[in-house]
């Protein structure tokens, strides 16, 4: 469609992108291939990739995408509706910056606020006592992992949606009723497959991370979740084993890239 | 009719009230005389008297800051490029490549990441302090702009951009006219993500800082080893109140200054 | 697009002056004047009047930096780029920054303060002749315990705490080698023990151990057991002194089976740029009286025999916090097992926490 000087103008502002590209994305990439071939006393191997493979890694990487999983599907489930809602709201913009505005609270902050909720003597169980369930462990549970996530983590599902729903067409919706559908055939057959864009987006953003939570598994988990994210910590941090923990990044990038490539083709698929 | 929408009243009702539960539960302590944050004693602000007598705790705010800031902005810019790049990409592959090098640093975990640009740092020479600090935060806002951006360029229709190069518009002229209009909010969405990043970040900042210079969520850190001290309640709280009016603020006066101009505005 | 240049407008100039509100308080705070000291150190481990206090007698700016574990650290004064002055590693650390030359050598004529160190806490294995570090603070690793939540019961080994009836109540700190260390004496093997196969048999029993476990976590340990969210805990001594200050219920015991012995000591870094400096400071703080105080902040032992003589008496006759001569018989100092061992720890200690109720 255009001549190769227009062609080169592109390249020209392309330019920052590229070279952060090159600096900050390409030579850690290559930085962390190259130390996974390494072991601990700095000899050239392939052990980590083999250590990977054992149950003990295997089974940490199962439950990281198992627990990643459950974060993501409660995190949908949550914020679909809020999404939904809030477009429906007069005030819709203000409602959504008061939702991303809690993200601007320090993490750890709010960490230990939670910490003090779901304590033995805390919010929570204060109120299960009013009410006769009576005094329930939560902290360092499975729920409390979950809900701790999900709460750090729905800001980042409801907002592509809610950018999904905002330009979904209103004629079609109209059209859809008009034509006698259901609201729940509406959603289902208008509103849903429109907006999956914006759902894919948002669940790539939270499932993602989720693999390599850490410092929550520690203080709301009380390490007993283990997910791929701790152990690379860990390998960096305290066992100084930076080839593991590494080897363990080179997982986490292509099954990064694996999620995209399966999400992405099909996405790129219908537009074009 | 009505019933539906008392009922997706209390539904929103209850998201904010979760969402803002340990907000309020930290505001709460703040005022809390007997210095934890479990059993409430008394009231007293000696706490914000901490605040402001402790010049180096400012110092580290207004840092904290001036980070997001400038790497929000630049980000940005850096990001709406990225984008437009990878729209304008013809093949499929070389775009899915883009964009998976590009979300690679989203889902590295932090700690990746902060070794990762701490060993680059080191091999480039870069002091560890202010530049390495706000380097670091650009270069992990950038992905994140560009999902936020790339999304609004793909709904743009082509014929959009054809038609202002039949009506003989040049690039320039299709980009600040055409398409940056109508990415905008997709624009601002990424500044605030990218702001969102840079405040909430803790382990990078904490690989790549160095000779004095620290972050807030940096030095919550290294001061959570005692239990949190509630002067940082306090703090968070007068942060928490002062962009909570900033933020309904400038919503406002957005919304004045739109609807006196409305009329030619871009929907 | 009106928009987008007000928002970068506003960005821009307001960063550029709070950037310049910020340069103006670091200046007349005097964070980047010449004569300054960076001493970088585990966070709330020193008195801040001490800091004050040095700053006025010599007139050098303190930039107190912290960081969390010393392998952070040490990764930092690897890598360069940063000017530490003084640091504060763990006596472990300290022989494997001195195999990486990560220190300078300290020059004693310039410590006359150095005289009041008990000599028990001199010439350790890890420093011979103390030539790159001088003891800070020292401390044990044992048992924090709620007799009340335990129904009066007492605990003075680490074997109690398989007993069945402490179900769901055991919080552990999260360190390879204190936990490890901890089942390893519990079984009466050193805690520096290398024998794969007792290694294996301490790692069994720690997993007959998780039962009783409630979680293993990090520096909110000391929050968690004051508010009596458990009954028992692992920790440091120095933690232990806080935590008991917080909620007077508590006691704190050194088991029998004998315990890890640590210090934390000064370092010069190589990175160092204000060297004198770093010396007078590291004299100041070895000064009695200040030790004293600083050891009356923190809660740890310190190993200035001089300065006991200014510490409130129940603090010097409490033997949890200085133990007997007899007691202390038992305790270990952590050697450094090579990187290769170490990654066997954690790799044990990994599979540990990844061990399901």
């Amino acid at each position: 469609m255009s001549g190769t000087t227009k062609n080169y103008s592109r390249y020209l502002y392309a330019i920052p992108y590229a070279s952060w590209m090159l600096l900050f994305v390409i030579a850690p990439i290559i930085l962390i291939f190259y130390y996974s071939f390494f072991d601990i006393e700095g000899h050239l191997t392939l052990d980590n990739y083999k250590r990977f493979l054992t149950p003990v890694y295997l089974r940490m990487t199962i439950s990281s995408f198992w627990y990643a999983f459950l974060i993501t599907a409660f995190s949908l489930l949550i914020a679909y509706p809020t999404a939904y809602l809030l477009t429906k709201t007069k005030h819709k913009q203000l409602w959504l910056l008061l939702i991303i505005l809690p993200t601007w609270v320090n993490l750890l902050l709010k960490v230990y606020a939670f910490l003090g909720i779901f304590g033995t003597y805390g919010l929570v169980n204060a109120f299960f006592e009013t009410i006769g369930i009576g005094t329930k462990q939560l902290l360092f549970t499975d729920f409390s992992f979950v809900f701790v996530s999900v709460y750090i983590f729905i800001p980042f599902m409801i907002l592509p949606i809610f950018n999904a729903l905002e330009k979904l067409n209103p004629s079609l919706v109209d059209a859809a009723q008009d034509l006698g559908a259901s609201s729940w055939t509406t959603f289902r057959r208008v509103i849903f497959p429109l907006t999956l864009d914006g759902v894919k987006a948002g669940c790539q953003a939270v499932f993602i991370p989720s693999l390599s939570l850490f410092m929550i598994t520690r203080l709301i988990a009380g390490n007993r979740v283990i997910t791929l994210g701790t152990a690379v910590e860990q390998h960096f941090l305290v066992t100084q084993d930076w080839g593991m923990g590494a080897t363990i990044a080179v997982f986490l990038i292509i099954a990064m890239a694996l999620i995209m490539i399966v999400t992405g083709n099909r996405k790129w698929g219908v537009k074009q | 009719m009505r019933k539906k929408l008392k009922i997706s009243h209390l539904y929103l009702i209850v998201v904010f009230l979760i969402l803002y539960t340990p907000i309020f539960y930290l505001i709460y302590y703040s005022f809390n005389s007997s210095g934890t944050m479990h059993h409430f004693e008394g009231f007293t602000l000696d706490w914000y008297k901490e605040v402001f007598a402790d010049t180096r705790l400012l110092i580290i705010v207004l840092n904290t800051i001036v980070i997001a800031l400038f790497s929000a902005a630049i980000s940005t810019i850096i990001g709406v490029f990225g984008a437009l790049a990878i729209y304008y990409a013809k093949r499929k592959q070389i775009k899915n490549a883009l964009l998976t090098l590009n979300n690679v640093l989203i889902v590295s975990p932090d700690v990746i990441i902060g070794a990762s640009f701490l060993i680059l740092f080191t091999i480039v020479g870069i002091q560890l302090g202010f530049t390495s600090v706000l380097l670091s935060h650009i270069a992990f806002s950038v992905p994140i702009v560009v999902l936020m951006v790339l999304p609004k360029l793909q709904e743009m229709s082509p014929t959009l951009v054809d038609a202002a190069r039949d009506l003989g518009a040049n690039s320039w002229d299709v980009l600040t006219k055409v398409i940056l209009p109508y990415i905008t909010p997709g624009i601002f969405a990424g500044f605030f993500m990218a702001l969102t990043y840079s405040l909430d970040d803790f382990a990078v900042t904490f690989f790549v800082t160095g000779n004095g210079f620290s972050t807030l969520s940096v030095e919550i850190y290294s001061r959570a080893r005692q239990g949190i001290s509630l002067s940082i309640n306090a703090l968070s709280t007068l942060l928490f109140l002062f962009t909570i009016t900033l933020v309904i603020g400038y919503y406002f006066i957005t919304q004045r200054s739109q609807r006196s101009s409305a009329v030619g505005g871009r929907k | 697009m009106k928009k987008l240049i007000q928002l970068f407008t506003v960005v821009f100039v307001s960063a550029f002056a709070l950037l310049y509100v910020t340069s103006y308080l670091n200046s007349s705070e005097g964070y980047s004047g010449k004569n300054t000291l960076t001493v970088y150190n585990w966070g709330d481990y020193i008195d801040p009047d001490l800091i004050k206090k040095f700053e006025k007698e010599t007139g050098i700016k303190v930039i107190y930096q912290t960081f969390d574990s010393n392998e952070a650290m040490m990764t930092k004064i690897a890598q360069g780029g940063t000017t530490f002055d003084v640091a504060v590693p763990s006596e472990y650390a300290i022989s494997k920054m001195k195999e990486e030359g990560l220190l300078l050598p300290i020059d004693h004529s310039k410590l006359p303060n150095l005289k009041y160190i008990d000599p028990r806490f001199l010439n350790l294995s890890f420093d011979p002749g103390n030539k790159y570090s001088i003891p800070y603070f020292w401390g044990t690793v044992g048992i924090v315990y709620n007799p009340e939540m335990l129904g009066g019961k007492k605990i003075t080994s680490w074997n109690d705490l398989w007993d069945p009836n402490l179900k769901n109540q055991i919080l552990l700190v999260d360190g390879a080698r204190e936990i490890m260390g901890m089942a390893l004496n519990s079984l009466h093997y050193s805690l520096n023990d290398t024998n794969k196969a007792h290694l294996q048999e301490a790692k069994r029993k720690l997993d007959a151990l998780t039962p009783n476990i409630k979680a293993i976590v990090g520096d909110e340990i000391k929050m968690l057991l004051a508010n009596e969210e458990a009954a028992v805990g692992i920790v440091w001594s120095g933690d232990a002194a806080e935590i008991m200050s917080e909620n007077e219920k508590l006691d704190y015991v050194i088991p029998k089976e004998g315990t890890n012995l640590w210090f934390d000591n000064m370092v010069i870094p190589k990175t160092a740029k204000n060297i004198e400096g770093a010396h007078q400071f590291i004299n100041f703080m070895l000064d009695p009286k200040n030790a004293a105080q600083n050891a009356e902040y923190v809660g740890y032992s310190t190993p200035n025999a001089k300065a006991l003589e200014y510490l409130p008496k129940e603090i010097v006759e409490d033997e949890r916090f200085y133990p007997s001569d007899e007691l202390a018989e038992k305790l270990e100092v952590y050697e450094n097992l090579g990187k290769k061992m170490l990654a066997y720890y954690n790799e044990l200690f990994l599979e540990f926490k990844m061990h399901k109720k």
